[in-house]
């Protein structure tokens, strides 16, 4: 099954390495990682998508929760969270097909966000799939390149991760 | 340019309050209370060494190569419980390091590795010298650093003996850049760290420790299995009282020897790949299981399928520092994490407490003796050849079991773990999990320093041996009258095994030929060399090697070169399925 892990590590040289040299070497699927500092500056949040069965799951969270670096770990799907992805997408957008984008990315709730004479940067966030979506409802031959961040998330309401 | 025009390290003197990185390092050590840096020069150490020669509260050993310094620091770590200090030069000094530290990592073992390492203006420029020390040790330290600012020098070294000896403990690199050991900063040596992202539980869950508790007493066929966890934990009072109270069945693996009385009657062997048939089954047969700092590896219980399946209804109780070793590779019923010292306290307690007492299993024990009348550790005595196993038995009376005896791996480890009985934890010092020939040699150097009154015997094999044979020239340096007893079968023994069951007798590679003297390389180096090829003459020889107090003995055994290590359990099969000697 899918698992979004929220971490919170030191913000320290090589942390991130340490975590995704532990993924590498115990075969864990990483399907995408995160990481930034955030509101503390000594600390890096970073979010890691993965797959696999409960027991996997549990030995992923122990193993990083091992990790000297790391202050903490939280499986999201223990709980009710939100989660984004932001994805920009260049665009060939000519004739016809121009206003046609403009349509598709306006019932998708994307912005124009850099244009040309020939090509649109479309910004969209949302969940993976909602992304997927909106790759799935255009013509494939106008994508000229595409970057996704990964996901993020938040637990709702009152569930807070702390260091 | 003149000599003169050199900058001399003296010139680093202590000026003010300033320390520089170096002297901070050996200031560190003081404050540890570190004993011996076991270590080997270079450019990116030398200012250490400058300081190391100016100074007397810890003694530098020399080794011959970074490999025996590791684990000469780690076997002093082993049969001491104190972490293991090792220093290093950068480069080849790091990556000669790394099998040593690799290999203290598998086995838990309290370890600080200084590490030089490149100036930091030089770092990424391919320097003399350089490479990514952080990065080639980071998948076999428990934690490692490169100190950028002679600023955090001390406390870097404070919370690397932090992290190295608490919680499940391992090896911790600190790589100093050459500039920082140079730069001066106040010395400050924290008497405590905290760090809000590694905390150790070490108090077991109260709740947990009941249900264990009823679980064990409600057991028909109870077994306890103790791992490696129980030594370094320094629980071996602690599971001898347990195993003592309960009268159960108990077994240790090839970690965790010693930490109950092997002589002991309720002990009923090592178990495992190589375990008895007495262990085996009643580890395969079980109703209840308790696993005391045991990690039910492959070499232990086999495939785990074969474990479960065979048994499905059997509970299993876990108590173990590391949250990460449960439920690993066999699904527990209690799991218990925290400090085995202390879980076992609290249990001990609660069964004393208890109105309920053991329930009577004497149907099991029979059961048991039925399988320890199999009596398979027995092997055929010669008259003409010496059989290897002999040569442990008579080490075994002629050290009066007291010993240190520290092993290389292969055919030699599996006869000195089955037949040497240990009934002290911290006397069998030997590389379980990565199972590293050449460490026998190193292994009983740091025992030697640790306890330089006490015998010291390192079982290997002609193979193992000479993967850190220079090591010899460092006990003719420092003294180390170490016993070498070489199980020589002219044979990659355990490889030869092997093929001999799995590959069809092929031989590949396996043969030791051109072997040298080992007489004579003995003598070369300075020490005594005994070659004895006739089993009468074992025992004597033997006496009078350790009557040579201050001499190293290097005794030549010729053994059986076609013997092999019973029982075994075929790599992939379940535990019960064991091929014996009588099999064949
Ligand atoms: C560094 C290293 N290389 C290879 C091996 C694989 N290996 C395991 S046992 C063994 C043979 C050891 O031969 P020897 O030291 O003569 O001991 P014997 O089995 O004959 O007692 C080998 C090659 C190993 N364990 N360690
Ligand atoms: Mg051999």
């Amino acid at each position: 099954m899918r698992h979004i892990l929220s971490l919170l590590l030191e913000n320290e040289a090589g942390a991130l390495s340490r975590v995704a040299g532990l993924f590498s070497a115990r075969g864990y699927n990483i399907e995408s990682l995160t990481v930034a500092p955030t509101e503390d500056a000594t600390l890096s949040r970073m979010t890691i998508v993965t797959t696999g069965s409960d027991d996997v799951i549990e030995q992923i969270t122990k193993q990083v929760n091992k990790l000297v670096d790391v202050v903490k770990i939280v499986d999201l799907n223990e709980g009710k969270h939100v989660e984004r992805e932001l994805m920009l997408v260049k665009l060939r957008a000519v004739g016809k097909d121009r206003d046609e984008l403009k349509r598709t990315a306006d019932i998708f709730r994307a912005r124009v966000i850099d244009l040309t004479e020939k090509t649109y940067v479309i910004e969209l966030t949302g969940t993976g799939d909602k992304l997927d979506a909106f790759l799935e409802a255009i013509d494939r031959a106008l994508v000229l390149e595409a970057v996704r961040t990964g996901a993020c998330g938040l637990g709702r309401g009152e569930w807070i991760v702390k260091a | 340019m003149k000599l003169s025009d050199v900058p001399q390290s003296a010139s680093l003197e202590a000026s003010g309050n300033l320390l520089s990185g170096a002297e901070i390092v050996c200031h560190a050590m003081k404050a540890e209370g570190v004993e011996f840096v076991f270590g080997y020069p270079g450019g990116a150490v030398l200012v250490i060494y400058d300081e190391i020669h100016k100074q007397n509260h810890f003694k530098h050993i020399l080794v011959r190569h970074e490999q025996a310094a590791v684990h000469a620091a780690d076997a002093y770590a082993r049969a001491t419980g104190r972490p293991g200090v090792a220093l290093v030069t950068s480069g080849p000094g790091v990556t000669n390091a790394v099998t040593g530290i690799a290999t203290a990592y598998m086995d838990s073992i309290p370890m600080v590795i200084i590490t030089g390492q490149v100036p930091t203006y030089a770092i990424g420029q391919d320097a003399f010298q350089e490479c990514d020390t952080v990065g080639i040790t980071r998948p076999c330290v428990k934690h490692n650093f490169l100190v950028k600012d002679v600023g955090e020098l001390a406390e870097t070294i404070k919370k690397a003996f932090f992290i190295a000896k608490t919680g499940r403990p391992g090896p911790v690199v600190v790589d100093i850049p050459k500039d920082v050991s140079m730069a001066r900063a106040p010395f400050l040596y924290p008497g405590t760290v905290e760090m809000r992202s590694y905390r150790p539980t070490n108090k077991g869950h109260s709740g947990q420790i009941k249900k264990a508790m009823q679980m064990l007493l409600s057991a028909d066929r109870p077994m306890i299995y103790v791992g490696g966890g129980a030594i370094l934990g320094n629980a071996s009072a602690e599971v001898t009282a347990l195993v003592r109270m309960l009268g159960y069945p108990c077994t240790n693996t090839l970690m965790g020897l010693g930490a109950y009385p092997s002589t002991d009657k309720q002990f009923v062997g090592m178990l495992g790949m190589h375990g008895t048939v007495e262990a085996n089954m009643a580890m395969q047969n079980c109703d209840v299981l308790i696993a005391i700092g045991a990690r039910f590896d492959d070499r232990v219980i086999g495939n785990p399928t074969h474990f479960n399946a065979g048994n499905p209804t059997r509970k299993i109780i876990h108590i173990d520092i590391d949250p990460s070793s449960i439920s690993k590779r066999v699904k527990v019923d209690v799991p218990i994490v925290g400090n085995i010292k202390d879980v076992l306290d609290d249990l001990i307690g609660q069964l004393q407490s208890a109105e309920q007492k053991p329930g009577n299993i004497a149907a099991w024990w029979k059961q048991i003796e039925e399988w320890r009348a199999k009596d398979c550790l027995k092997f055929k005595q010669s008259e003409t050849i010496i059989k290897p196993q002999y040569v442990v038995q008579k080490l075994w009376e002629v050290t009066k079991g007291e010993a240190y005896v520290t092993s290389d791996v292969g055919q030699h480890q599996m006869w000195a773990a089955q037949y040497y009985g240990f009934d002290k934890p911290r006397r069998w010092i030997n590389s379980g999990g990565l199972g590293t020939m050449g460490v026998g040699l190193p292994y009983a150097m740091g025992c030697k320093f640790a306890f330089p009154d006490a015998d010291v015997a390192c079982i290997t094999g002609e193979g193992s041996i000479q993967m850190n044979i220079q090591e010899l020239s460092t006990c003719k340096q420092y003294g180390l009258p170490i016993k070498v007893i070489l199980l020589n079968n002219r044979y990659l023994g355990m490889v030869r095994q092997w093929q001999e069951f799995f590959h069809g007798n092929r031989h590949a590679e396996s043969y030791m030929e051109a072997l040298p003297d080992f007489v004579k390389l003995a003598e070369a180096y300075g020490h005594v060399g005994m070659k004895i090829e006739k089993p009468g003459d074992v025992e004597g020889a033997l006496r009078d090697a350790f009557a040579m107090k201050d001499r190293l003995v290097f005794l030549d055994f010729q053994t059986d070169q076609t013997e092999n290590v019973f029982p075994m359990v075929p790599g992939g099969k379940g535990i019960s399925e064991m091929i014996l000697a009588e099999d064949l």
